[in-house]
């Protein structure tokens, strides 16, 4: 029984984790905090939706489509609304953010007959347990682990080996010296926000097995913030491990403490991480020089 | 263009800066005041509204538009103010005694609330807000014997002993009172010592220590203030809208908060009013849109996210100092005219302005 609770709150996690992926990929790219990854997730999980339903496409085919379509929708948001307002206060982008967050969830909401329903994503695992010892795991679980290992071992070498995740790196640690190396630093940002697109709608298509797809699912972007705290706002391992221990503390207080504390824990542990250790887990201490 | 010859220091930190100021707000004020008796009931009302939202703007805009520091907590202060004044009045507490009493407790609320702004700043500082606002959504929800859980609880009118305010125009006159004083108070705070420690906390924390302003001390302030005057405008909310259930104080209320000060005019508080007026009129246009829209869009239930939205991205990126700054823009443009010129509201860019280690 225990050990089932902590599989649920390890593959729940792990959806925090990769939304918080995205956020930490943005912050760490364009210093912005992008209050509308979870709307991101969102409309990645409608279109997948609409790939299958629409298209009539198998579910691998309309996930790595809407993968590819959503991380189109990052860049073009990027080169569209973020770039220009780059460079002023942080407070103005962050509202920017709240901006298309409410343009995402009011669209999906304006298409007729969709937008207000809430949908069920016919996975072709779904159902499916897996009875390993005893220990009854359903195979929706396993996959949301087992893809985002595969991820992270993905984005670990992109960010490793490859030319354009080292200029990433680079572009991250100091955007200027960046630019004078040849790096081109906005065409880099924009990739950025459409890496944090695809992720977030790999996200969305795990998560939807759980919660259906419905236009409010991107509030579970805002649990995300608490992975991303917890883990280091500024460190993309800090993600997914912040996010396993938001899903562990969700999960487990959902068992052991009353009725209600399951949703406010994250919260709770998130203030309790601000107060002790601002910088997270995984997080680089920052000190401004004057 | 009118030009103030100045003879004493005092002319500097004056409220109102010239005649012509005191003549309008005067008239200003007279047609607030007669309003009760011109206007029909239903924009009485929604009157009242503004100023319950401008009585909170304001104190947003003291946090957030001059101390800097950014609350997407807010509506919780909201709550706290409006569900303590809930249980006062139910109790038979005299209204201004259950009033004081919930400024006073959101305002305690708002120092505790605090407490992370004196360790963490900016994104870390939102967050912490954030994870409050949720925290204290869902007490509202689970304290069942004072708030009435998520199934909401019904306020009673303001009243002392047998004396109530239930006509609309009494609580009309009740709210003017309210937010003239709120706004007397923050105008006055930002002339004296206090307020510029504040901005000058804003434009540089580094130099304002440096100065020595004791950064923790000011902060928490600005906090206890800003989520008082929440309070102040959460226990009118309360009254106003007769009943409240949690959701009304969820985030959705606090980004709406933070919506108005933004669109309003961030650091001003005229901001704050122009904001209110806009975060209650805007459903009213959008409304009065509908009929000439097809029918496809106009009943469409997203629309009025996307009209907020789409507005919000645009005063982001077109008119950073929202309603208030078009508005100088077009004085400006009156006063000098034909000498205005396209770039004199031109906004510095601060690319350097990162808070990452160099």
């Amino acid at each position: 029984m225990l050990l089932q609770i902590i599989v649920a709150g390890i593959a729940q996690g792990c959806v925090y984790g990769l939304v918080a992926l995205g956020f930490v990929l943005i912050y760490k790219a364009t210093e912005t905090v992008n209050f509308a990854q979870g709307e991101l997730m969102m409309l990645g999980a409608f279109f997948a939706l609409a790939g299958m339903g629409i298209l009539g496409l198998p579910f691998w085919l309309a996930s790595l489509l809407a993968v590819a379509a959503m991380g189109l929708v990052g860049l073009a948001i990027e080169r569209a609304v973020i770039r220009p307002v780059l460079g002023q206060p942080a407070f103005s982008i962050v509202m920017l953010t709240f901006g298309l967050g409410y343009l995402a969830r009011g669209s999906v909401t304006m298409v007729p007959g969709i937008g207000t329903d809430t949908h069920a994503l016919a996975v072709p695992y779904k159902g499916v347990t897996l009875n390993a010892g005893g220990v009854v795991l359903s195979a929706e679980q396993m996959v949301i682990i087992g893809c985002t290992a595969v991820l992270c071992l993905l984005l670990w070498a992109v960010f490793r080996f490859t030319r354009i995740g080292i200029a990433m790196q680079a572009s991250s640690q100091n955007q200027l010296a960046a630019y004078y190396m040849g790096i081109p630093v906005q065409r880099l940002n924009g990739l950025v926000w459409g890496l944090a697109a695809a992720v977030a709608t790999i996200a969305g298509i795990l998560l939807a097995p759980f919660t259906f797809v419905h236009a409010n699912m991107g509030f579970i972007g805002l649990k995300a913030f608490p992975a991303a705290i917890v883990g280091g706002f500024s460190s993309l391992p800090g993600a997914i491990v912040g996010g396993v221990v938001i899903g562990l503390v969700e999960s487990l207080s959902g068992f052991y403490l009353p009725e209600g504390f399951k949703d406010v824990m994250p919260y709770v542990v998130v203030l309790v991480m601000l107060t002790i250790k601002p910088t997270g887990l995984f997080g680089e201490r920052v000190r401004k020089k004057v | 263009m009118r030009f103030i010859f100045k003879t004493s220091y005092d002319q500097d930190i004056n409220l109102a800066r010239h005649n012509g100021q005191r003549l309008w707000y005067g008239l200003l004020g007279l047609v607030a005041l007669a309003a009760p008796w011109v206007l029909p009931e239903y924009w009485l009302a929604q009157l009242t509204f503004i100023y319950i939202y401008a009585t909170v703007g304001v104190g947003l805009m003291l946090l957030a538009g001059f101390t800097g520091q950014f609350s997407i907590g807010h509506a919780a202060f909201m709550g706290v103010g409006a569900y303590a004044e809930a249980y006062l009045a139910a109790r038979g507490w005299p209204f201004p005694l259950a009033m004081a009493t919930s400024v006073a407790l959101s305002g305690a609320v708002g120092v505790v609330v605090g407490l992370p702004a004196l360790r963490v700043k900016g994104l870390y500082l939102g967050i912490a807000t954030l994870s409050f606002g949720f925290i204290v959504e869902e007490i509202m929800a689970r304290w069942e014997s004072v708030t009435g859980g998520s199934a909401g609880r019904a306020v009673v009118a303001p009243a002392i002993g047998d004396w109530k305010v239930n006509s609309s125009e009494g609580f009309y006159l009740l709210c003017l009172v309210c937010v003239a004083l709120s706004t007397l108070l923050v105008m006055n705070l930002l002339r004296s010592p206090t307020g510029r420690a504040f901005v000058a906390m804003r434009d540089s924390e580094i130099s304002a220590q440096s100065m020595g302003i004791t950064l923790s001390v000011y902060k928490s302030m600005s906090f206890a203030i800003s989520a008082a005057l929440a309070g102040l405008g959460g226990a009118l909310y309360a009254h106003k809208m007769q009943f409240i259930s949690p959701e009304q104080f969820s985030i959705v209320q606090s980004i709406d908060l933070l919506l108005m000060v933004v669109v309003g005019g961030l650091g001003s508080v005229h901001g704050a009013f122009l904001g209110a007026a806009f975060l209650i009129g805007m459903p009213q246009l959008i409304s009065l849109g509908k009929d000439f829209l097809p029918p496809v869009i106009g009943q469409a239930a997203g629309l009025q996210g996307v009209v907020y939205g789409v507005i919000l991205i645009a005063f982001v990126m077109l008119e950073p100092m929202g309603i208030y700054g078009r508005w100088l823009k077009v004085r400006t443009w009156l006063e000098l005219y034909p000498f205005y010129r396209r770039g004199m509201f031109k906004r510095q860019k601060t690319f350097q302005k990162s808070d990452r280690l160099k």
